[in-house]
């Protein structure tokens, strides 16, 4: 959403691209992990929380998978998956972060380090096509309406990627909320659902709840 | 041990008067977008619908070489109807050839996937000869071609300048090509648009960009569509399965890289702890000496244990497939080798618990801790199988999540939704 008004609906489809890197040990991945591009740290991270958003527990990206899973390395995937992707407004930042807290433990872990994982990682990228619903919202029960029914994809667009396209800590909903209909407060709780602990249907339940507050009051 | 043969499956029997025949004969052959509406909500089918409609104008054609039999066939049969119900053009056409082509094309199908090339040099001839005369004899005027495989891969000699967006849709492992076949190959692949994979791990370095389209399952086919309670039963019954104790379950043909073997000394690890059973459920192996083998040596590792159920079932028992999934206690994938690990998605989407090998498309699909478990060893199975058992409140959490995941990425309509997206990406 670049301009306010109405709020429109949108949906994003999301094409992948087999990158040519992968990394088989911890090295190989903090070395392609400084050189990948930015839509591949968004496939790993944004992405995979959008793909995995029915897990409420210990997933949170890509990369903290693969240290657990193939590499047997709970304490750097504990540290990777606490980066939480709400924090970020821009992919350099986030992978300067997860770069840094794989450099720290090759540092302090050089023999783990080197030891090749079970499955290799395979560094892919997105490719974003955004379409419109065709669905607007003028006012909060035309917003309730349309947040019912919307697919998967478009809540991943409007309350999870949207930090990168706005900049700014917040989502689309919010931000419309705040800027169009003046219900800070609302905007404010509805930012503050945990999208970690939350499936998306969950997460758009509670956004429902706390609209149709809104609406009594 | 209990050993059926290909004649013993169930067949719907046109007498009973049994509700889940009945349903099952009323279920039209071709499942409309409104089906799956009805399954998956009706935002997933509106979303569908304006990303489609972004292809106004636009046509396609689908190019592979057999419309019965096989895996590529089967997933044509579903999305070519689906995307025409997206009201865009679509065509889908089948290259000739005679018996001594597709043995060719046979012989390079295994030597891409590792195996060795025997066959004499004028093969590569034969092989460009009949696509000549495909070439000849098919239409190549949509805006869009995917070509599958590599039997038609030469057909891309047709293309014009300018003349469409060309699409190789590889369906086969390319990780570690017989060096000679994929020389041959590869001048005709660089030539296209671009490539798409059923997983990274399939794909190889190549000049034009590569994209991922898992293989997808259809929930409404007789292997996935639900059962009733009572179908399930007889099934059960029908193979003498114990309906009261817990049942541990592999579908695969009776082949090495499936490791038959190894998933019954999983069992017989499981079994000095818990009171369970094994059922291998897996194609007739007459025509494959090497399966014959692989059945022998199965059959003296289970040894006359009554609990281990071999099912050499014909290629006929998607329900009967369908039925053991859903009676089974936890379903196992030990395989050496996978492809993508579609009975794998079929068992996830069933909620059922699955402990598999993290070998090909599986740990995809199989996320360790989350969808499944993964497992590296006999050992390792045995174990993560026994504490499923022990812990049924986690291999339930996991089934369920299983199910989700499939859901959301490896059913038809994502499979369509990735086309669409693709052809799209091609038009920015």
């Amino acid at each position: 959403m670049t301009e306010l008004g109405p709020f429109q609906f949108q949906t994003a489809s999301y094409l992948v691209r087999i990158g040519n890197q992968s990394a088989n040990t911890l090295l190989e991945l903090r070395k392609e992990l400084e050189e990948c591009s930015d839509e591949s740290v968004f496939y790993h991270t944004f992405q995979s929380l959008g793909r995995h958003h029915f897990l409420t527990e210990g997933f949170s990206n890509d990369f903290a998978q693969w240290v657990l899973a193939s590499c047997n390395k709970p304490a750097l995937a504990e540290r990777l998956a606490s980066v939480d992707i709400r924090d970020y407004v821009s992919l350099t930042e986030l992978r300067t972060d997860l770069l840094r807290i794989v450099k720290e433990y090759c540092g302090q872990n050089v023999t783990d380090a080197a030891w090749a994982a079970f499955e290799p990682f395979y560094f892919c990228e997105t490719i974003e096509q955004q379409v419109p619903l065709g669905i607007e919202a003028k006012d909060l029960e035309e917003f309730r309406t349309g947040l019912g029914d919307l697919p998967h994809a478009s809540l991943q667009f409007h309350f999870i990627t949207s930090r990168l396209r706005l900049h700014l800590h917040t989502n689309d909903f919010s931000q419309w909320l705040l800027k169009e209909l003046a219900c800070k407060d609302l905007a404010k709780r509805i930012d503050q659902i945990d999208i970690y602990t939350n499936t998306l249907d969950g997460a758009r339940t509670k956004i429902l709840r706390l609209v149709d507050k809104e609406l009594e009051q | 041990m209990t050993q059926v043969q290909a004649q013993s499956p169930i067949r719907p029997d046109p007498d009973s008067r049994a509700p889940m025949q009945r349903s099952q004969q009323e279920v039209p052959r071709t499942s409309t977008l409104e089906d799956y509406a009805k399954l998956l909500g009706e935002s997933e089918i509106v979303e569908l619908r304006a990303l489609a409609s972004r292809m106004k104008g636009k046509s396609v054609s689908m190019i592979n070489s057999t419309s019965v039999g096989g895996g590529v066939a089967e997933m044509l049969n579903r999305i070519v109807p689906l995307v025409s119900e997206l009201q865009v053009p679509i065509r889908w056409d089948v290259i000739n050839g005679e018996n001594e082509f597709f043995a060719i094309t046979k012989a390079f199908h295994n030597a891409l996937q590792g195996g060795p090339f025997d066959l004499p040099e004028e093969s590569f001839q034969k092989f460009l000869a009949n696509s000549e005369q495909n070439r000849a004899r098919l239409k190549f005027d949509t805006d869009f071609v995917v070509i599958h495989d590599p039997q038609p891969v030469a057909l891309i000699d047709a293309r014009q300048e300018k003349n469409g967006h060309w699409v190789w849709r590889c369906h086969i492992d390319l990780s570690q090509p017989n060096r000679k076949v994929w020389n041959f190959l590869a001048p005709y692949v660089h030539r296209y648009d671009g490539a798409v994979f059923s997983s990274p791990a399939f794909a190889r370095q190549l000049p034009i960009p590569q994209y991922l389209s898992s293989p997808s399952i259809d929930p409404l086919s007789d292997k996935n569509r639900d059962l009733e309670a009572e179908v399930i039963e007889r099934v059960v019954e029908h193979f003498g399965i114990d309906p009261y104790r817990p049942m541990l379950l592999q579908v695969s043909r009776f082949d090495r890289a499936k490791d038959p073997v190894g998933v019954v000394r999983a069992y017989q690890i499981v079994k000095r702890y818990v009171d369970c059973q094994l059922v291998l459920a897996g194609g007739s192996a007459t025509d494959d000496p090497e399966g014959e083998a692989v059945l022998a040596e199965l059959r003296e590792v289970a040894g006359k244990d009554p609990d281990i159920h071999i099912l050499d079932l014909p290629p006929w028992s998607a329900q009967e497939i369908n039925a053991l999934q859903r009676a089974a206690t936890i379903v196992i994938q030990k395989s050496l080798r996978e492809g993508f690990g579609l009975t794998v998605t079929e068992a996830l989407w069933k909620k059922k618990p699955v402990v598999a090998s993290a070998v090909g498309g599986i740990p995809s699909q199989v996320i360790h801790k989350h969808s499944g478990l993964l497992a590296h060893s006999v050992e390792g199975t045995a174990y993560q199988i026994r504490f499923l058992l022990a812990n049924p409140a986690i291999a339930q959490r996991l089934g369920e999540q299983g199910h989700e995941h499939v859901r959301e990425n490896f059913l038809i309509i994502s499979n369509v939704r990735r086309v669409v997206t693709l052809f799209l990406h091609f038009l920015r």
